[in-house]
Formats: C-alpha cells, structure tokens, sequence
C-alpha cells in the first residue's frame, strides 16, 4: 500500500435489505488514512530508560474534549488551540466547505456511539488505527466481513478488496465463503472505470439475490453455498 | 483472627435476619465486628468507619457522587469520604493536590472517583492529571465487569465478559515530539515487566471467579515487536494456569465480533489503547455509559470508577446523568471493603427499581432525572 501510495481507504457500510441484524438504516462512508500513522513498521527495543529517538511514528491524536461539539460556523478563525495534528488537519480542510457539517468525536465514544446509535454517522474520516476498528465495527453492524467492499485510492491506483481485508482460512476450500463483498468490491472498481451500466447492473443482481434468504451463505445466518450464490445471482443477471 | 471471623458471621446472620431500622440501632455496638483483619489501624475511626478518598471529578461526577452520599447516608453506610478536588479544566490542578490525593490514598487505599477531563490544550505538559494520578498509584490494571442489567432489555442480553486493560503504559506514555516540521511521532511503550504483570493479573483474575477463558487481544501482526511482545508474555502466562483457556483476537476482528456475536468472550486482557475503545464498545452493547461500573487495582490501591470514563460536561445542571454506574460501582467498593450486607443491599436496591423499569433516566429510555432515580433506590432500600 506504501509503495503504490493507496493513501485513502474508502468503505461504504450500508445495511442491506435482505439482511437482518440488529441495526437498521446503517449507512456510513468510512475513510481511513492508510498509509502512515500506527502501522508505519518503525519498531525497535530498548535499554530499561525511556527512548529519546523516535520509535512508533503515530499521527497525533490528543483526545478532543466531550464529543459532537458543535460544527465551526463559517466566519470562524481557525481553532489552533493546540489540537492533533490530524485534528487540526481536518479542521483547516472542513472550513474550505462550510456546507458541509464538520464534528469530531474521541474514539472511544465513537466505537459506544456507533453500537447504540449508528445511524448518527454521515462519513467518518480518521488515521490508521483508528479505522482498521472502526471499519471492523461498522461491517459487523451491517451484517459481517461478507457483505462489504471496500476501495483504496491514490493519485495514481486505486485498488479494490473487501473492506475488512480477511483472509478467511478457516472456511477455505469449503465453498461457504459470502462472494457479496469482493462482488460488491467489482462493481466499485467497473464504476471507476466508468463502465457506470455494468456497474448498476451487476450490483442489481447481487441485492435482489440477497433477498432470498435461501442463498444466504452461512455468514449471514443462511445454508447457502458460494456457487449458489452466484448461481441465483447469475440468474437475477 | 478465627474469633473475630466467626464473630463476623454471626453479625452477617443477625444482620440478614434485622430490618433496616434495627441495623441502624445496631451500628455503634458492633464497631468491633467491623474492624474487619484486612482493614488498615489508620483507617478505622473511633464509630468502626471506613475512609474512602473521594474525586468527584468533572462534569457530572459531582451530581454522581451527590447520589452515592444520598443513598449511602440512607443505607447508613459506615463510610466516611476524604474528598478532594483535582481538576485540569477547573483550574484546580497542581503538583500539590496530586501529591494531597496520593497521601489521603496512602491513608484509605480505597478511593471512588469520576472523570477528570483533559482538556484539548497542550499546555506543556503531555501527561494528563488523570494519567499522572493512575502512574503515582501505579493502578496497572484496569476492570471493567459489562454484565446486561435484568429487566433492561438491549439488542445484546445476558452478556457477561469482562474486559482486563493494562492502565500505564502503552500509547499513553505521553512521549511525543515533532522530529520534523509536520511530522510528529508519537511513542507506544510496551515492556515485559508491565505484559507480564497484567497478563498475570488477568488470569489470577479468571481463577478467582472462576473464569473458563482469557483472550489476549492485539495488533502483532502489524506492530509486531510491540504487541508482539505483549502477545509473547500473554503467553508464557497462559502455560502457568493449564485450567484456564487461552485465546489470542487481533483487535479490528475483536471489535467485529464483539458486535455480532459478543457471548464468545469470557476475560479479555490488552494493552491500554485497545483496552480504552473496547471497554467503551462493549459499555454500549449492555446500555452505555451510564450502567458500567469499572475499577482500577494496584498491589496496594483500589480505585473505583466508571466503566467508560467520561466528563458527559452536556448534562452539567441538567439532572440527567444516569446514577446507576457510580452506584454499582460503590457497591463494588463496599464489597471490597468486605461490608458485604451494605454492598448487596445497595445493589440489589438499583437492580430493583431497573428490573421494575418505572423509574429510568433518559439514556435508558425513560423519564426520570437523576434525582428521581436516586429516589427510588432509596426507596428500594427500605424495602
């Protein structure tokens, strides 16, 4: 991802009609920094005394005070008061559109926030960390790592994949595997490339297969298997 | 000491027999039998009581420990509070009411405290008060009990895990600097000595209550020396308690499974970070803020607490915070402080009146404020 510079990470959670879960009316465009921060792989061992040269880069994020403070009204000076960096960041780029409602939360509260109340959440921007949990959290809420896709761009590639990035060893070669996500993930990358009519078409057929619960694959609590799956998708086509 | 044990059991058994106007009578006699062997000479006052530090904290804390001294009065708790002030937003922090706070702790070794807010500012200092507070006690570890309330129905019930945070190091070491213009780095401590006490820590836990499972939860496949490290010691912990199970979760799938499918998990131990959004994720599958209590230990200290530490600073004033958290965990106080007959009748009271569901404040659907609620736990203590 450091080498093709896939700096944005972009996963849509939307809560599918034929799915059931707990949550309903769920839709949250998650974008996640994804090339710096926690996962920037400087790591090193020392002596018992606290280090003095730079160890874990990790994108500053002081925790902001109570949470949903309301929006910068436009007209506002920018507020340095010594936030984040990342959150200062945001700030200065949210007061370029003042049409849009700008808010940040701790993520503590966000993560308490999106299992009680997720319908709360619009689009969320946040470093690394941060939103390999938090995209963890939304796909659980829509109805788990089989139903969402995900995309990754950078000036000059964009990737695509399944949002939640699971290998899912444990029920390979077993033909049980949810194709929703990477199908889902195609439709994205078709879109991308302006083939906008493939696109809708395809992403049709694998919504109003998800209507059937017969061919719901175990992940989503059905008996279905992958081929069936793709079979009555195929058909809907 | 077997004397005054069985001398201890047979108040315990006048006690269940007696109402609670009899109690009340009975108190000032039996200060003996309350001198239990555990409690410290310093903190038995002359009537058989109790001192507990007290940190009302910001934001609603004050009105939450309002509503513990209510009913403890009510309960006639043989408690008595050491309060002090310590706050960053207020103004009312220093290196002097730190040290006040530490050596009334010295003193009681058991405190019950709220939120104290950082503030936004960097000011200089990157250690908080409430971080700078944890490492003086040196409260390593972090319980936090989320067990669904019967009668309160949420999209997640008859949970019961308990999350197990190690509390001093980690990403809040607060080491930052900015080694470029534009770039900062931000340090995340892991030591041995802290993994192994904490690991240790979580499956003396599990033994003690008879826990089945402890599942380390980390991210070592992507800071592999750090919580690689951390794993490592979780590890050699593990072989030492053959009865217990051990069960390693990378966080993002942690969090995943916490929502789709959270009676999998028994004793969950991590490092701080993680520690501080799951213990808040899983606050939200029982009912929120507002129901968990949490604790804090040290070899010497205990500090009870909130489950999800937060200032809520909206509802200052507004008599709308929900007193339920700071009351079980008072509750758990008493407990620790072995008066086990106040304990359970102050938990039982508030289980009452949220299993009858009349009286319930606004995050929990009802209509009650604070004071309503406080009320009628008072109320269900007579009962």
């Amino acid at each position: 991802r450091t080498s093709l510079d896939l700096f944005a990470n972009v996963i849509h959670c939307q809560s599918l009609r034929g799915v059931e879960t707990r949550h309903r009316g769920v839709d949250i465009l998650l974008v996640r920094e994804n090339t710096e921060g926690e996962y920037s792989s400087l790591e090193h061992e020392v002596g018992p005394a606290p280090p003095v040269t730079p160890v874990t880069p990790v994108t500053h994020w002081e925790p902001p005070p109570t949470p949903l403070s309301p929006p910068n009204p436009t007209g506002h000076d920018h507020q340095w008061e010594g936030d984040g960096l990342f959150l200062q960041c945001c700030r200065e780029v949210a007061a370029e559109y003042p049409e849009i409602t700008f808010q940040n939360m701790i993520v503590d509260n966000t993560t308490m926030q999106l299992v009680s109340r997720p319908q709360q959440f619009d689009v969320m921007v946040m470093p690394n960390l941060y939103g390999n949990i938090v995209s963890n959290v939304c796909a659980g809420l829509v109805g788990g790592p089989g139903l969402v896709p995900g995309a990754n761009y950078g000036h000059d590639y964009a990737v695509f994949e399944t949002a939640t990035r699971n290998t899912g060893k444990s029920i390979a070669n077993r033909n049980v595997a949810n194709p929703t996500a990477a199908l889902l993930a195609a439709c994205m990358m078709l879109d991308h490339l302006r083939l906008h009519s493939h696109a809708s078409m395809i992403r049709q057929a694998v919504l109003a297969s998800l209507d059937d619960p017969r061919t719901h694959t175990p992940d989503i609590g059905g008996q279905g298997t992958t081929s069936g799956a793709v079979q009555s998708i195929l058909a809907h086509l | 000491m077997a004397a005054l044990g069985a001398g201890r059991a047979v108040a315990a058994g006048l006690l269940r027999a007696q109402s609670l106007g009899a109690w009340r009578g009975l108190r000032v006699p039996t200060a003996t039998l309350q001198q239990n062997p555990q409690a410290k000479s310093q903190s038995a006052k002359p009537e058989g009581t109790f001192q507990v530090t007290m940190l009302p904290g910001d934001g609603v804390g004050p009105e939450l420990m309002h509503a513990v001294k209510e009913v403890f009065k009510a309960a006639s708790v043989p408690v008595v509070f050491d309060e002090h002030h310590l706050s960053e937003v207020q103004n009312m922090a220093s290196e002097e009411k730190l040290d006040q706070v530490v050596d009334s702790m010295k003193e009681s070794k058991v405190a019950l405290i709220g939120k104290i807010h950082t503030p936004m500012e960097y000011k200089g200092e990157l250690a908080s008060y409430d971080m700078r507070l944890r490492r003086k006690l040196d409260l390593f570890a972090n319980v936090v009990h989320v067990k669904s309330l019967p009668g309160y129905k949420t999209r997640h019930n008859n949970l019961d895990l308990v999350i197990i945070r190690e509390q001093t190091e980690g990403e809040y070491s607060s080491l930052e600097h900015e080694s470029a213009k534009g770039v900062i780095e931000c340090l995340k401590i892991i030591t041995r000595a802290k993994s192994q006490r904490i690991a240790k820590f979580a499956f003396d836990f599990a033994t003690k209550k008879g826990r089945s499972k402890v599942t380390a939860v980390h991210k070592a496949n992507i800071m592999k020396l750090g919580d690689g490290l951390f794993l490592q010691c979780c590890e050699e912990v593990a072989e030492l308690y053959p009865k217990i199970k051990f069960e390693t979760m990378i966080i993002d799938n942690c969090c995943m499974q916490l929502v789709q499918n959270p009676y999998q998990f028994d004793v969950l131990v991590m490092p701080n970070l993680y520690g501080n959004i799951i213990d808040n994720l899983a606050a939200g599958l029982v009912g929120g803020a507002g129901v968990v209590p949490g604790e804090s230990y040290s070899a010497e200290y205990a500090v009870f607490e909130m489950g999800a530490r937060h200032p809520f600073a909206q509802a200052v004033g507004r008599n709308i915070a929900n007193p339920t958290a700071m009351l079980l965990s008072a509750a758990n106080m008493l407990r620790h402080l072995n008066l086990e007959f106040h304990s359970n009748l102050i938990s039982d009271a508030v289980k009452k009146v949220i299993k009858v569901g009349k009286v319930r404040t606004a995050d929990m659907g009802g209509y009650a404020t604070s004071l309503d609620f406080t009320q009628a736990v008072i109320a269900a203590l007579e009962a």
